[in-house]
């Protein structure tokens, strides 16, 4: 009998989720480095702890945070209180970062460099899943879901402008190379939603084609299925000869920036992966209206244009839309691919970095890729919340 | 109003329906009964066109359905389905605006209309207007479409199994609706069923279809006295033949003077009815009140003779 009261009251005390990551915030506070020192970019690194890492009064004030964050997401404490403590310990993690970094680079050395530890990466990553799993039992709206993105992308925005993090590594490959950032940033950016694009221009129509001829259905579905199995590398290479060829034999092709390398061949590619998931969720979207709802709009005396506009398109949005957000997402990831066959974005720094063997450089290029696509994943599951007027049953 | 001239439609060899002529008159409800598989809602969908007659034509209103775009004809005749077949990404309101937004009406007649409709389905417009169809039980969806077939107030009416899904009580509650509301818009009604009873309650004219023929088409009484074939007989059920007849007419114009012990019965209750009471009450006669007035009184054994067939 007292077994299961026990088990009870020790249900009602902890939060699983909440303590396994509270464990994870503990122990990249007490177990790993906070900060990673370098002489030189390439140079091995040496961690620093915290309590190495942090001056002054510092190191006891980021361990009473943590501390109190730790007890916080163990606890049953409700959503806001644990969204509360989440959010105060990625601030806070920010500021010890920022702090760090300007604390342990040696005055005057231009070549030394200073990163985030794995401590840093371990809390971020634990501190980031608090920070979803409370927004999520939140229940928030999709209005409001898109409000705590906007909050989240001005923080940053504010670290980044306050100069807190300018001593890290990352920021100091940014400072040295600012305008090409920027450029294959917006390069990165076009690329991934004007493929994207022309996917639906091309997919949505081709989708509603298909869906009244079976045979050319399984033929084009198939086709596609193939295209998609393509390794994205062999794709991008494959396109080179033929584009090459066009560009150099086709009247007015060059003009346009039709080459074996460049834009051309990345955004024939990424439009390529993206026709198959547009066609498919168009197709499967446009299946999910019942015969019954599309005989209603007939038997009401809607055109066949009015039938589509005010039903089926309304009807199937949501899929059609789930599908975008796949391909919008895959897109921001491929376009790294992208710098490796003279197309630009953010895969320049990565494979530079890469060829460099320095890791800033390669993080320059990814961190913001990831939050690409983070940012996009949460404005399309918005949407696809906000479309789906009727709920399924 | 409507007339089928000789209309069949095939499908590859197999007719669905085959050299169908009928005439539905103004204001009246002519109820298609037949088995799956009979043609009776080919037969009905090709009168606003979902179907295309492969030979003969249909008239409405004296003109050929086809002289006008299906889009047009269609906006002028009522449809209401079995499970009702709303449009679930938009509210009550929009539903049932549909027909009436197709024809251009302005936004306060047709508000003005959809609560108009809302209401005579004892549905309250205040309540339901931004409701979504998936928020609605069974009945209140099936309303919903029958208002929705009525909105832009339709001289015709077609409706297929409109009460298939419903249970008996308010399957029952929905003739009743609908036999007033057709009594006060005199439309024209072509309404497509199974069920023999449901026909002979709500039929001014019943129609048998058989195997894509139409092998009987009559008022109720015809149907019940004279079945034409065995698949009417079959229909109509061998053992309730007496009943049937019995429940299509009231006790009123059977009223004999005299007195009757117990509870007085109102007059516009059927003699099936009558009876049913008569035998359980275990009174030889029944006093009849019309008005919370008696006024006379109806006996079993008259009851009886209205119940034998022809010898």
């Amino acid at each position: 009998m007292a077994e299961p009261a026990f088990a009870a009251s020790r249900r009602a005390l902890i939060d699983p989720l909440g303590a396994t990551l509270a464990a994870i915030v503990a122990i990249a506070f007490l177990f790993q480095p906070l900060m990673l020192l370098r002489p030189n970019r390439i140079a091995p690194a040496q961690g620093a702890f915290a309590w190495e890492a942090l001056p002054g009064l510092q190191p006891m004030a980021c361990g009473i945070i943590t501390a109190l964050v730790v007890l916080i997401l163990i606890s049953r404490a409700d959503a806001r209180l644990r969204l509360a403590a989440a959010v105060a310990g990625l601030v806070g993690l920010g500021l010890a970062v920022g702090s760090g970094a300007s604390h342990l680079l040696p005055p005057g050395s231009a070549y030394a460099r200073v990163a985030p530890g794995a401590g840093a990466w371990l809390a971020l990553f634990a501190l980031s899943l608090a920070t979803g799993d409370a927004l999520v039992r939140l229940r928030l709206s999709p209005s409001g879901r898109i409000a705590a993105l906007v909050v989240a992308a001005g923080v940053l925005a504010g670290f980044l402008a306050s100069g807190l993090w300018s001593d890290l590594s990352v920021l100091r490959e940014y400072a040295s190379r600012s305008d090409a950032f920027l450029r294959e940033l917006w390069v990165h950016a076009g690329l991934s939603v004007f493929s994207l694009l022309a996917a639906v221009v091309v997919g949505v129509p081709l989708a509603m084609l298909l869906r009244r001829v079976a045979t050319l259905r399984r033929a084009a579905l198939a086709a596609l299925n193939v295209l998609q199995t393509i390794p994205s590398m062999a794709l991008f290479g494959l396109l080179i000869a033929p584009l090459a060829w066009i560009g150099a034999h086709v009247p007015g092709a060059a003009a346009l920036g039709i080459a074996g390398i460049g834009v051309a061949p990345a955004f024939i590619a990424l439009f390529a992966y993206s026709l198959l998931p547009i066609v498919g969720s168009t197709i499967a979207g446009f299946e999910a209206v019942s015969e019954r709802t599309r005989e209603a709009a007939d038997a009401m005396g809607m055109t066949a244009w009015q039938k589509l506009l005010r039903v089926e398109l309304p009807l199937a949005l949501p899929v059609i839309l789930t599908g975008v957000r796949i391909v919008l997402v895959q897109n921001i990831g491929l376009s790294v691919i992208a710098g490796l066959v003279g197309g630009g974005g953010l895969g320049v720094f990565v494979f530079q970095g890469i060829s460099q063997t320095a890791t800033d450089l390669v993080l320059l290029g990814a961190l913001p890729t990831v939050a690409m696509a983070f940012a996009a994943g949460i404005v399309f599951d918005a949407l696809i919340d906000l479309s789906r007027r009727q709920e399924t049953r | 109003m409507i007339d089928f001239d000789s209309v069949s439609r095939l499908y590859g060899d197999r007719p669905a329906v085959a050299d169908v002529s009928l005439r539905v008159g103004t204001g009246e409800i002519a109820v298609i009964v037949g088995t799956s598989g009979s043609g009776k809602t080919t037969l009905l969908r090709m009168v606003n066109r979902l179907v295309e007659p492969s030979s003969g034509r249909i008239l409405i209103g004296g003109r050929d359905n086809r002289t006008l775009p299906a889009h047009a004809l269609r906006r002028g005749i009522g449809y209401a389905i079995q499970g009702h077949g709303l449009f679930p990404h938009r509210t009550v309101a929009e539903n049932i605006a549909t027909v009436p937004s197709l024809l251009g009406w302005d936004a306060k007649r047709i508000s003005a209309r959809v609560d108009e409709l809302l209401s005579l389905f004892h549905l309250d417009p205040a309540l339901f207007r931004d409701r979504m169809p998936h928020q609605l039980s069974g009945g209140q969806q099936q309303r919903i479409g029958v208002a929705r077939a009525l909105a832009a107030e339709p001289p015709v009416l077609l409706m297929d199994e409109p009460f298939g899904a419903l249970d008996p009580i308010i399957r029952e509650k929905a003739q009743e609706d609908l036999l007033a509301i057709q009594k006060a818009y005199g439309t024209t009604i072509i309404l497509v069923t199974h069920d023999m009873d449901e026909a002979l309650h709500l039929g001014t004219r019943i129609g048998v279809m058989d195997a894509g023929r139409l092998v009987q088409y009559d008022v109720p009484h015809a149907i019940v006295a004279a079945p034409a074939t065995d698949f009417v007989r079959s229909l109509l059920g061998a053992g309730d033949r007496a009943f049937h007849l019995l429940s299509l007419s009231t006790v009123e114009e059977m009223i004999e003077s005299g007195e009757a012990p117990g509870a007085a019965i109102p007059a516009d209750m059927s003699m099936r009815a009558a009876l049913s009471e008569s035998l359980w009450s275990r009174r030889e006669a029944l006093p009849v009140a019309k008005d919370g007035r008696v006024i006379g009184r109806v006996t079993r054994a008259a009851l009886e003779r209205r119940g034998a067939g022809p010898q």
